[in-house]
């Protein structure tokens, strides 16, 4: 048997075994898997409607529908799932829930019934929200749901999208209340907090925005409904509202929100990266310092998501001034990452050509980002798919590529067993190749024009670039959806069939999760306390001390 | 004590990084007020700011790009046992590390932002002899009537080297008009009136779409920029005149700011 949660010489009983131990725990470690489990069928299913998009844009006139509805409503279940189902819950919920409470050496989360209720929050806004699909007035106004066509009846049922985003947004923020804690309090003895691996800082930055904006934009939601069925008029101009303070509000939480995902993505490339060089992260306080600064950094930029909105011209020059300096905490990460490659001793293992991928294509996303930048430039590219190419290397695509090089890490620790590694290998580089023929060609139709969200494009019909861009994205397409579902039936083949791991620390990391724990880390993690010795560090390779272990009550002898 | 106050000058002297990029934006002779931009239309400023831009990040990704393959190629793990020997960084050079690069990231980004300035400053400043046309965007068609009252769907008509400004409002829901050939979005909202600019300088047609999501036909709403030369324009304007008589009386004074 190769189930998730372990057998292993914790020696505390109460591993779950029936379905009903498996809903009802209350170990991160369970919960953590429960994250995972939701974001990747949430993947699937807007990975499908990624597909029949571009299937659908793959050649002038309809393709597989002409149905302007149908498409809308697949665009809207692509961006919103794609981000509030497999993202946001991959990284904040399952690297969050299932890394970090061992990572800082902690027996659980501070608040274990918390964090159930959590997850089943997730579960709960993401069952709602696939339930868009099936009933009659479905919602098909974006993931960013803009007034006043969210107050439309066209739009569908709106109060569907606001009660998905506020019950997400509340499984955020206990999500986040509960991180903090566990970060805060939970951190085992001899640990400073420059001793925490750089995705506990990524992860616990990210909860902290998430706490300070969430709340933000749970209030533009509700504003609609309030807008909508009660006849409240804070968005509309007929009664003195603004269409814009929308716009402003939705923003303010969803630019920081980018940075929610980026901090603990780029945290685990520097795990990966970090351990696969068996070196020490360049510059390690410099480099959380860098991550810090996220938090004030992000608050102050969220017009440029709105240059050509007629907002003040005064307010457009500042916030490209603001958007720029991102790059210096950004450029800083970057430069961590190169140089923890420095005189290192790299093994390509298969979540380091994950990891790889997804640093290159953060190359390529990030410095896409810099014309978006300047608001004089957005005129000519706002909407179009420039933005679309730049958001899906730097957000789907690395972050996916990170995210999927997580997952691999961490699968020995959660199954027990080694994925095959020539085929992780395999779907990392198709999945690398494949992305970049769907968004690559993508940035020179945007260059020529092409609008976002358009089911098609008949008034660019004689235009070449184009007309071969979207030919081929769509073959593109091919590679990545093979890729992607291979990826899958790597995993499931690795669960149930892989290779039985001999080792609990199969990549030779220094983090806790890997160097105090069993093979699949029971109940409480760690058979008694464990205590970091003085001078103890994640990414000290050469000399680092043993963790240490309380002495068991009534019982001689340490770990293993 | 000697090498400490020596790293201080120098750090000091790091500072005034970013002032470079910007001091050899001013000795380029760029144009500083809008009488300068005359002849230079905005949307070739913009073409040439985005390929400014583009070579920027190109070669600031390649440079990254080949020191990170050369690290990957070099430092690959040779024996089962060996560890990477990142050298120990001096206090000194730990402060440098973050210093210097932010210094330079800094420069860059101040020479892009000067680029950027000028840009918007020439895209935002309407020139004094631009024709206003009333644009309104409803669900799924874009409305136009110019100075002489001349009212269409769709297709907007201009003059070869007049400059042109939209004043623009939403019947409905947000719209945004982009005209690709001149680089212009901006977005249409009920309730507030918002305008962009640009400057026919060739005879053409051009395509016009709607940059924000605006429900099912979202990409059925697109139009045609037809940019005349005067003897043409100045045809279709008697023409115009002619198959809607009305049109005539309306006086070229009327603008949309009071119509509205
Ligand atoms: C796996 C392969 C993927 C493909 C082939 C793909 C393809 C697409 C396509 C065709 C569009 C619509 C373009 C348009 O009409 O404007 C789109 C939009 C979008 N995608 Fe993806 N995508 C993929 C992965 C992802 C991932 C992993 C994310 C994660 C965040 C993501 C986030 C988005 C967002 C936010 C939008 C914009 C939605 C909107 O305009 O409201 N995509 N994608
Ligand atoms: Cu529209
Ligand atoms: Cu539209």
């Amino acid at each position: 048997m190769s189930g998730f949660m372990g057998h292993e010489p914790d020696g505390k009983p109460g591993q779950p075994k029936t379905v009903k131990e498996w809903v009802f725990t209350l170990d991160h470690k369970v919960i953590g898997v429960w994250y995972l489990i939701g974001a990747i069928a949430s993947f699937v299913v807007a990975g499908l409607a990624a597909s029949a998009m571009r299937l659908e844009l793959g050649s002038v006139g309809p393709d597989i529908t002409d149905n302007g509805d149908i498409y809308n409503l697949w665009l809207t279940m692509h961006g919103a799932v794609m981000i509030l189902g497999f993202q946001i819950p991959a990284l904040l919920g399952f690297v969050a829930n299932w890394a970090v409470p061992i990572m800082v050496g902690g027996k659980d989360m501070a608040f274990p019934r918390v964090n159930a209720m959590s997850v089943w929050l997730l579960w709960s806004g993401i069952l709602l929200a696939l339930m868009n699909l099936v009933i009659p007035d479905s919602y098909n106004g974006m993931w960013t749901g803009y007034p006043p066509y969210s107050l439309t009846d066209a739009v569908g049922n709106t109060a569907l999208y606001s009660s998905v985003v506020v019950i997400l947004g509340m499984s955020s923020v206990f999500g986040a209340v509960n991180l903090a804690c566990t970060v805060a309090f939970m951190r085992c003895k001899g640990m400073g907090w420059f001793q925490m691996p750089l995705t506990v800082w990524c992860v616990f930055t990210a909860n902290v925005i998430q706490l300070i904006f969430v709340p933000v934009l749970a209030a533009s939601v509700l504003l609609l409904s309030l807008d909508k069925y009660l006849g409240f008029g804070f968005y509309n101009p007929e009664v003195g509202g603004d269409v814009l303070l929308y716009q402003n509000l939705f923003w303010f939480y969803s630019h920081p929100a980018v940075y929610v995902i980026l901090l603990p993505f780029m945290g685990i490339l520097f795990e990966i990266f970090a351990v696969s060089a068996r070196n020490d992260v360049f510059n390690y306080k410099a480099t959380v310092w860098s991550v810090i600064a996220f938090i004030p950094v992000s608050s102050d930029v969220w017009v440029h998501h709105a240059y050509v909105a007629g907002l003040p011209d005064w307010l457009r020059l500042l916030q490209t001034f603001t958007t720029l300096l991102i790059s210096l905490p950004f450029g800083l990460l970057m430069l961590s990452l190169t140089g923890t490659m420095y005189r290192g001793a790299i093994r390509y293992t298969g979540p380091m050509y994950w990891a790889v991928g997804a640093f290159f294509m953060l190359i390529i996303g990030a410095l896409t980002g810099i014309p978006n930048a300047l608001s004089a430039i957005d005129y000519g590219i706002s909407d179009s798919y420039v933005i679309m190419s730049h958001f899906h290397y730097v957000m789907a695509v690395s972050g996916g590529m990170a995210i999927f090089a997580g997952v691999f890490f961490w699968f020995p620790k959660l199954t027990g067993r080694m994925c095959n590694t020539f085929m992780t290998k395999l779907t990392a580089v198709g999945f690398f190749i494949g992305m970049n023929i769907v968004m690559g060609p993508l940035y020179f139709a945007g260059m020529e024009g092409m609008p976002r969200r358009y089911m098609d494009y008949q008034m660019f019909a004689d235009n070449a670039t184009i007309v071969s861009a979207q030919h081929w994205s769509t073959i593109g397409l091919y590679i990545t959806f093979v890729s992607a579902l291979l990826m899958i039936v790597v995993w499931l083949h690795g669960a149930i069939a892989g290779e039985k791991c001999t080792n609990a620390n199969p990549w030779g990391s220094e983090s806790l999760e890997f160097t105090a724990t069993a093979i699949i880390p029971g109940q409480g993690n760690f058979p008694t306390p464990v205590i970091c010795p003085e001078g103890w560090h994640p990414y000290n390779f050469i000399d680092n001390p043993k963790p240490e272990f309380e002495p068991h009550p009534g019982h001689t002898g340490g770990h293993h | 004590m000697k090498v400490k106050s020596l790293m201080h000058k120098v750090m000091g002297a790091m500072l005034a990084l970013p002032l470079i990029p910007s001091l050899a934006h001013a000795f380029q002779a760029a144009p500083a007020t809008r009488a300068d931009y005359n002849g230079w239309t905005p949307h070739e400023h913009w073409d040439e700011v985005w390929h400014e831009t583009m070579w920027d990040i190109t070669i600031l990704g390649v440079v990254f790009a080949i020191i990170t393959i050369a690290f990957m190629v070099i430092y690959v793990r040779k024996g089962h046992g060996e560890r990477g020997k990142l050298p120990q960084l001096s206090p000194q050079a730990k402060l440098g590390w973050v210093v210097i690069p932010c210094m330079l990231f800094l420069g860059d980004d101040l020479f892009l932002y000067v680029k950027g300035f000028d840009l918007h400053n020439h895209m935002r400043n309407v020139p004094t002899n631009a024709v206003e046309v009333k644009v309104t965007g409803s669900m799924w068609n874009w409305n136009y009537v110019d100075a002489n009252g001349i009212d269409t769907d769709n297709e907007l008509v201009v003059k070869v080297g007049t400059p042109v400004v939209l004043r623009m409002v939403s019947d409905d829901v947000l719209h945004s008009h982009y005209m690709n050939r001149y680089r212009v979005t901006e977005d249409l909202m009920p309730g507030r009136i918002t305008w962009e600019w640009f400057m026919p300088n060739e005879e053409g047609e051009s395509v016009v779409t709607c940059r924000e999501y605006c429900g099912t036909m979202h990409s059925g709403m697109y139009g045609t920029v037809k940019a005349l030369s005067e003897a043409d324009y100045d045809a279709y304007v008697a023409e115009q005149a002619a198959s809607v008589p009305s049109v005539t009386g309306v006086a070229s004074a009327a603008t949309t700011a009071d119509k509205i």
